[in-house]
C-alpha cells in the first residue's frame, strides 16, 4: 500500500484548510455560487436531489482496514450509517451537511485519504484493475502507474478547467477488468516485441448520451514516455475540445469530429516537443512508488480441508477467483444482496470487511468498478472462516458475475437528473432470479441499469443494458443487448421500443428464457449466444408477447 | 477599469504602450521599436508567434470566463516555446486561480474592478501549497 510521505501529508492538510477558507468566502459572499461550484466539485461535493452528496476517492480502488474503518466512522458520525460504492472506485455519502465537509475532509486526511478531483471538469480519480497485484494474468501491477498519475494529475495547474470531466483507467493485464475502453484515456499494459512493458493507449472512450468505445491511438508507448504523452493528449484536448455545448465537450466528440488520424498527428507532434523538454521523472520518487506495490509476504502452502458445506461450495464457485499463488485466492464480496441497493454497505459491514482483511487477508481491500469489495490476497485455508463471518454480516451473497450482480446507478431515488427509477428495477430482477441454482444455470450475465441518458450505470456495455427514460411523464425503459466492457469492448444494440416500468422485469425474463432455449450447451454464455445468433431471435422473443397481446 | 494582481498584491496598470491585435504580425503594419505588446485571443496557436517571441515584451492572454481554461495551456505553451517576456492573463479570474496562473508561467493577472472589490487584495495572497507537478521531475 502506498503510504503518504511528508509532502502528501502536508498537501492534503493544506487542501482541507483551503477548502475551509473557500466555504467561508462563499458564505461571506466573496465567491458567487457559480464561482464556488468548480471549487466544491473538485473537493467531491455535489448538490443532489435531497441534499449535498459527498464523493470520496479510493485511488485505484485500494484501501486497508484503517481506511475502511474511518469510512465506517464517517458514515456513523456525519451520515446515516451507510455509504455507497460507485462504478468509479469512489464512495459516496448522500446526507452530509456543507458545514461538516471540511471536518470530514480532515478525518479523511487522518488516514491518508481525500476527495480531490472526484468531480468537476478536471482529471478524475484514476481507476485500475481491482485484481491488481493478485491476478494470474498480470504483466505488471498497474497501481504504480495509477499512483504516478494520481500525483501528476492532482492540482495540475494547466488542467483544472478542462472543457469537461476527464477519466483515465488502467489495467495491467491483457484481460481488461477495468473497462479501460470506456475512459477518455484507457491504458492497457502490453509488452514490446523485445519484451519491455509499456502501454497501449486508447482515447475518446466514454458512455453517457453518446456511447463510444475508445480507439487505439498508440499501439505501444514505452513506460518512460507516459507523462509527456498524456500531457500532449490533455493539452490538445484543453485547447481544442468544444466549450460551446456541454454535451459535446468530452474528448470522444473531439476525436470523432477531428478524426483519429488527425488527432493522432496532433498528439504526436505535441508529444515530440514535450518529450524533448521533459526532464526524466525523479528516479527516487518512482522507486518509492514502485516499492509501495511490492506483493505481501505470502505464507507457505498449507493443506486445505475439503469443503463440505454446500453454501461455502457455492460461494467458492462464484465469488472466488484464481490467485497467482495457487494456495491463495481472490475473494469478491457481493454488495448486491437480493433486494438490496447495489453498492451500499452499512458501517457495521465496513467494519466486518476491515476486520477480515486485517486478520485473514494481508490487510488489503479493493473496491471494484462493479461496486463490489475484493479481498485480493486470501490463503485458501481461511475461506471457511471468511465465509462464515461474511454470512453473519449479510455479505455472503454468492452471485458474482451472475444475473443478480447488477450495476445500477442511484436513479430517481437519489439523483436530481434521473428520468426513471433504477434501484427498484435492479431489486426486482434480483428477486425474480433469487434462486441461486437458477442463476448459476444461467451463468455469467452482466445487467447494467441507468436512470437517465448520462449512463452512470454503464448500461451501454451491459450484456443486457436497461436505460430508464421519461416519455411524457411516464417511465419507459429501453433495452440494449450485447454490450461488453472488456478488452472486446462494444456498445450494445437497441432492441426496439421501450417498456413500461412493470413490463421490464418480464421482458428480461423473456430474454433469458430465449437464451436458455438457444444456447448450444450450458457452457455457452448469454453474450456468446447473442454473438452467434444475432439480434433477430432475441428481438422476436422480446416483442412476441407484446405483439400477441395486440393481436 | 481593471486591477493588476501580482504576488506583491494589487496595483494599477504600469504598462504605458499600446496593445496591438494578434494579427498585427501579418497585416504588414510597422512594429514599434520598443514596448511591443500583443493581445492573445484564446483560440489562436501559440507557435504562430515564434518568429517574434524574442521581440515581444508583453502578451495579454484572454480568459473570457473563469471556467474557460484554454489560457492556462496557452500560457504554459508560450513559456515552453521560450517566451521570457511579461505574461498577463486578463479576464474575470477568481483568487483561487492565481496559483494555477503563476504555475503555468503567468506573471500577473488583470481583473475587473468589480472582482477586485468583491475579492479584496488579501484573498489573492498565494497559499503555501506544494506542487506535485514540480516534484515529479525535481
Ligand atoms: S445515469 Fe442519470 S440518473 Fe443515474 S446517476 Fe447518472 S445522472 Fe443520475
Amino acid at each position: 500500500m502506498y503510504q503518504y510521505n511528508d509532502f502528501d501529508q502536508a498537501f492534503v492538510r493544506e487542501r482541507v484548510a483551503e477548502f475551509r477558507d473557500q466555504v467561508e468566502r462563499r458564505i461571506a459572499g466573496s465567491l458567487t455560487e457559480a464561482e464556488f461550484l468548480p471549487l466544491r466539485l473538485r473537493n467531491g461535493l455535489y448538490l443532489q436531489l435531497h441534499a449535498y452528496m459527498f464523493r470520496i476517492a479510493i485511488p485505484y480502488g485500494t484501501l486497508n482496514s484503517r481506511k475502511m474503518r474511518q469510512l465506517a466512522m464517517i458514515a456513523d458520525r456525519w451520515d446515516k450509517g451507510y455509504g455507497h460504492f460507485t462504478t468509479r472506485q469512489n464512495i459516496q455519502f448522500n446526507w452530509p451537511k456543507l458545514r461538516d465537509v471540511p471536518d470530514i475532509l480532515d478525518a479523511l486526511a487522518d488516514v491518508e485519504m481525500h476527495a480531490n478531483q472526484t468531480s468537476g471538469n478536471c482529471i478524475r480519480n484514476v481507476t485500475a484493475d481491482h485484481f491488481a497485484g493478485a491476478a494470474a494474468d498480470e504483466i505488471e501491477d498497474p497501481r504504480a502507474t495509477a499512483e504516478l498519475l494520481r500525483q501528476w494529475s492532482t492540482d495540475h495547474p494547466e488542467f483544472l478547467y478542462l472543457p469537461r470531466k476527464f477519466k483515465i483507467g488502467i489495467t495491467g493485464a491483457p484481460n481488461d477488468r477495468a473497462a479501460t475502453k470506456t475512459h477518455d484515456i484507457g491504458l492497457r499494459m502490453v509488452r514490446s516485441s523485445d519484451g519491455l512493458p509499456g502501454y497501449e493507449v486508447s482515447v475518446g472512450g466514454g458512455l453517457g448520451r453518446t456511447p463510444i468505445i475508445g480507439k487505439v491511438v498508440r499501439e505501444y508507448l514505452p513506460k518512460a514516455d507516459l507523462i509527456p504523452y498524456l500531457e500532449a493528449i490533455l493539452q490538445v484536448y484543453n485547447l481544442a475540445g468544444r466549450r460551446d455545448n456541454k454535451f459535446k465537450a468530452r474528448l470522444k466528440i473531439l476525436v470523432n469530429e477531428t478524426g483519429l488520424d488527425e488527432i493522432r498527428q496532433q498528439i504526436e507532434a505535441r508529444f515530440a516537443e514535450k518529450r524533448a523538454e521533459w526532464p526524466p521523472i525523479n528516479p527516487g520518487l518512482l522507486a518509492e512508488i514502485e516499492a509501495a506495490f511490492t506483493p505481501p509476504v505470502f505464507e507457505p502452502a498449507a493443506p486445505v480441508a475439503p469443503v463440505l458445506s454446500a453454501g461455502l461450495r457455492s460461494f467458492i464457485d462464484t465469488n472466488v477467483a484464481e490467485h497467482k499463488q495457487p494456495h491463495y485466492a481472490i475473494v469478491t464480496v457481493s454488495l448486491k444482496p437480493i433486494g438490496g441497493t447495489p453498492g451500499d454497505a452499512t458501517s457495521h459491514q465496513m467494519r466486518v470487511l476491515a476486520d477480515i482483511a486485517e486478520e485473514l487477508g494481508h490487510d488489503d481491500l479493493r473496491i471494484s468498478h462493479e461496486q463490489n469489495v475484493v479481498f485480493p490476497h486470501v490463503p485458501r485455508r481461511h475461506l471457511p472462516e471468511i465465509y462464515d463471518r461474511l454470512k453473519a454480516a449479510g455479505l455472503a451473497t454468492a452471485n458474482i458475475g451472475l444475473v443478480s450482480d447488477i450495476i445500477a446507478c442511484p436513479g430517481m431515488d437519489y439523483c436530481s437528473l434521473a428520468t426513471a427509477r433504477s434501484i427498484p428495477v435492479a431489486q426486482e430482477i434480483a428477486e425474480t432470479f433469487a434462486d441461486i441454482d437458477r442463476q448459476r444455470d444461467i451463468g455469467p450475465l452482466k445487467i447494467k441499469i441507468s436512470g437517465c441518458i448520462n449512463a452512470c450505470g454503464h448500461h451501454h456495455v451491459g450484456h443486457i443494458g436497461i436505460l430508464g427514460l421519461d416519455r411524457a411523464g411516464v417511465e419507459n425503459y429501453q433495452i440494449t443487448l450485447g454490450g461488453d466492457a472488456t478488452e472486446t469492448a462494444v456498445v450494445g444494440d437497441k432492441t426496439g421500443p421501450g417498456f413500461a416500468y412493470d413490463e421490464v422485469v418480464p421482458a428480461v425474463e423473456r430474454l433469458i428464457g430465449a437464451y436458455l432455449d438457444m444456447r448450444t450447451e450450458p457452457g455457452e454464455t448469454f453474450l456468446e449466444t447473442f454473438r452467434r445468433v444475432g439480434m433477430g431471435p432475441f428481438k422476436a422473443a422480446l416483442y412476441e408477447e407484446v405483439r400477441s397481446d395486440a393481436a | 477599469m481593471s486591477v493588476i494582481v501580482t504576488e506583491a498584491g494589487f496595483a494599477a496598470d504600469s504598462w504605458t504602450h499600446e496593445f496591438l491585435p494578434f494579427d498585427v504580425f501579418w497585416s504588414g503594419q510597422d512594429l514599434p521599436e520598443e514596448g511591443l505588446a500583443v493581445e492573445f485571443p484564446n483560440d489562436r496557436e501559440p507557435a504562430d508567434l515564434l518568429p517574434w517571441l524574442d521581440r515581444v515584451e508583453l502578451i495579454r492572454v484572454a480568459f473570457p470566463a473563469y471556467t474557460d481554461g484554454r489560457g492556462f495551456s496557452i500560457g504554459r505553451r508560450l513559456r515552453e516555446l521560450g517566451y521570457t517576456g511579461r505574461l498577463r492573463a486578463v479576464g474575470p479570474l477568481i483568487a483561487d486561480q492565481f496559483r494555477m496562473a503563476r504555475r503555468v508561467g503567468f506573471d500577473e493577472l488583470e481583473i475587473p474592478d468589480t472582482m477586485a472589490a468583491r475579492q479584496p487584495e488579501a484573498q489573492w495572497k498565494l497559499r503555501e501549497q506544494g506542487s506535485y507537478l514540480r516534484r515529479l521531475t525535481a
